[in-house]
């Protein structure tokens, strides 16, 4: 089984016409992802490669059945194109838009809240949801993913997000899921989130979480995994030689003061009893020990 | 964008937030002048962006002419912490009777904005913090629902401020909202929040983080950022809208997205060299920035190896690749390249590189190995082999 998409899923790209949105969504296509339609307003009616366009998200879920969307439009059009695939009813939207103004992300976070609490966002930021063989939406190459599990893959960090897929595709250990939730300051879905969902999901045995510095994320992650995880978790946080005070690229990551550092997130996944490595290459060496453990 | 106290107040000042009567100068004449204009006492407050200036000797009190040039001429050229003095504030003294602090940020976790108000403010606000979190009144404010007068008053009443300053706070903390929501600011606070021995509530100090994410809705930021402190590296790598941060080591990191920039400086560290910087080339990068990226490395006078760790996945490979043979078509001279490439269209990268055939780029399959390359490299000042 996979997490939040999975074969049947049918996705709308919002943004099918850009240059971003072009490339990905063709190739999200291209891995078999059930690609169906495409949304830009003023060009319903036209098509991209065989996949018609509509001017609303609600008019291409009606026409073609969709169930989740790929956002992929500039910052100033995302917070509206998050709101409009929520009110189509989409139950998951994965938005890898980067550099969405802070207060637009808060601000779609509390409607997402109050009026559309049965859909999902993944993102901004992100690089979006693969399970591998079944559907990839995002940015994420496919062919560095593995069909079949056990292991399910949870970043917080995009590139990283791939590495990790690279460290264990390389050991011939497959991926349930991988879900990149991104690096912003009001993710739509959490580490806590993810880490339910993959507890849950009997196809999973084994959990890898990439966290990096800033915020308490990981930490809260940390308190779930004790609290309640039976599986094995192998955590890798990024930024232990990151200076105080100063922004490393995105919004999320900063060290402010004794906050979100990153030996203080791995002292507390330590003390969670997850399994925490020095750099990504360790993470997927303990992940294979596990998952050779396992059987 | 982190804005200096002056520029904070100038913004307060946009959204209706009181503050003292100051003006900026450059010069001892300038600050006379100003002292002049808005008459004694004044205060005389380094612009700087680091704490404790004032136990620095960065904010002074001058009751005359001579004292005014006296401190100004201290002060000026004054280095604090690292931060060298080049611009004063100058504003009327204030009697001040409490000092009070308010802000307003973003809870991640609660996902809902943060407004902190305490009747204990001052330098030690960060010791209360931690010591008597009680005494800091933490209010969420929904988005949705934003801060109304009613609820501003609740929270200055919850923070015990003096009942004299409880009106006039409450109306600052509204407008402080505004600030800090349609202002787009990651960040404001107010420490001190003053109230003054006339009964009367205002801005003190100024402490305003801008959201950069926002700029496109606020062209008025353009004048701001001018003055931001910045190193000469900073500043190119901002001119050509890289995210860099300078650091002291002999290694340049090229890498794309934060987690994995982050990482390389971690794994360079790991394996006994260390950084010069960190540079995200970010989710949009193609040729020219791979090379505006290379061109803002090879300025830094202490590296001695770049390392180039790209894994791709909006970004394409192919294009880093074509960055690097362009940047080196421009830049005849420069440190030997440790390249790590993986991702979207890696294959056809690696084709680039190869069929460029330059001494001067060498490959590596993962990211650890690339990194003892370009350690290695570092540590003998500069010289490489291919391998």
């Amino acid at each position: 089984m996979s997490i939040f998409v999975d074969e049947h899923t049918k996705v709308v790209v919002q943004g099918l016409t850009g240059s971003q949105g072009r490339f990905h969504g063709l190739r999200n296509r291209a891995y078999g992802t059930r690609v169906v339609a495409g949304v830009t307003p003023g060009k319903g009616g036209q098509d991209v490669e065989g996949i018609p366009i509509y001017d609303s998200v609600e008019e291409a879920a009606k026409e073609q059945g969709a169930d989740a969307s790929f956002i992929a439009v500039p910052p100033r059009a995302a917070a509206d194109a998050i709101l409009q695939a929520a009110a189509a009813g989409l139950r998951l939207v994965v938005c890898i838009t980067e550099h969405i103004p802070a207060k637009d992300e808060a601000h779609v976070s509390a409607r997402l809240v109050r009026d559309f609490p049965d859909t999902r966002l993944i993102g901004p930021n992100c690089p979006g949801v693969i399970s591998p063989g079944k559907c990839n939406i995002g940015i994420t190459s496919g062919d560095i993913a593995l069909p079949g599990g056990p292991v399910g893959i949870v970043s917080r960090s995009g590139t990283l997000t791939y590495q990790a897929l690279h460290e264990l595709s390389q050991q011939g250990i497959g991926q349930t899921t991988c879900v990149g939730i991104g690096g912003d300051p009001v993710p739509g879905t959490s580490f806590l989130d993810v880490l339910e969902a993959f507890e849950a999901d009997p196809e999973t045995k084994a959990v890898m979480m990439i966290g990096e510095i800033g915020g308490d994320a990981e930490e809260r992650a940390a308190e779930y995994i004790a609290s309640s995880m039976t599986k094995p978790v192998v955590a890798y946080i990024a930024g232990v030689t990151a200076p105080e005070g100063r922004k490393m690229g995105h919004a999320g990551a900063i060290v402010s003061g004794s906050k979100g550092t990153a030996r203080g997130k791995m002292e507390a996944l330590t003390a969670a009893g997850a399994v925490v490595a020095a750099n990504p290459t360790e993470a997927g060496e303990k992940m294979v020990e596990i998952v050779r453990a396992l059987g | 964008m982190d804005l200096f106290e002056y520029q904070g107040k100038q913004y307060f000042a946009r959204y209706g937030i009181p503050i003292s009567q100051g003006e900026v100068a450059d010069s001892v004449e300038e600050a006379v002048a100003v002292a002049e204009r808005i008459g004694y006492p004044v205060v005389i407050k380094a612009q700087v962006q680091v704490g404790g200036r004032g136990k620095a000797g960065g904010v002074k009190l001058a009751a005359d002419r001579s004292e005014a040039e006296l401190h100004a001429s201290n002060i000026l050229g004054l280095d604090i912490k690292g931060h060298v003095v080049k611009r004063l504030w100058v504003e009327r003294a204030t009697d001040i009777a409490k000092e009070y602090y308010a802000s307003f940020t973003l809870d991640r976790a609660a996902k809902q904005y943060l407004s902190m108000v305490s009747a204990r403010g001052g330098v030690d606000i960060e010791q209360v913090a931690e010591e008597e979190p009680a005494a800091i009144a933490r209010t969420h404010v929904n988005p949705l629902d934003g801060l109304d007068l009613e609820t501003a008053r609740d929270i200055v009443r919850r923070a015990e401020l003096d009942e004299v300053a409880r009106e006039e706070a409450a109306a600052i903390l509204v407008k402080l909202y505004r600030c800090y929501v349609d202002g787009d600011a990651d960040l404001v606070e107010v420490n001190p929040l003053v109230l003054t021995t006339a009964g009367r509530v205002h801005a003190l100090d100024a402490k305003v983080t801008l959201d950069d994410d926002a700029a496109f809705r606020h062209p008025e930021w353009e004048e701001l950022a001018g003055a931001a402190e910045m190193d000469d590296r900073e500043r190119l790598a901002k001119d050509k809208g890289l995210q860099y941060i300078g650091l002291d080591g002999t290694v340049g990191i090229i890498a794309n997205g934060a987690g994995l920039a982050m990482s390389t400086l971690d794994v360079v560290n790991q394996v006994g060299g260390s950084a010069a910087n960190f540079l995200d080339i970010g989710g949009g990068a193609n040729a020219d920035v791979m090379a505006d990226a290379l061109e803002v490395i090879n300025t830094d006078q202490n590296v001695r190896s770049i390392l180039v760790n790209i894994f791709g996945g909006i970004v394409r490979c192919d294009e880093v690749a074509r960055g690097i043979v362009t940047a080196l078509g421009r830049v005849e001279e420069g440190w030997p390249i440790v390249l790590r490439l993986d991702g979207t269209n890696a294959a056809a990268a690696r084709q680039i590189i190869e069929d460029y055939g330059s001494d001067r780029i060498i490959s590596e399959a993962t990211m650890l190995s690339a990194a003892r390359k370009a350690v290695e490299i570092a540590a003998a000042g500069g010289r490489g082999e291919r391998s």
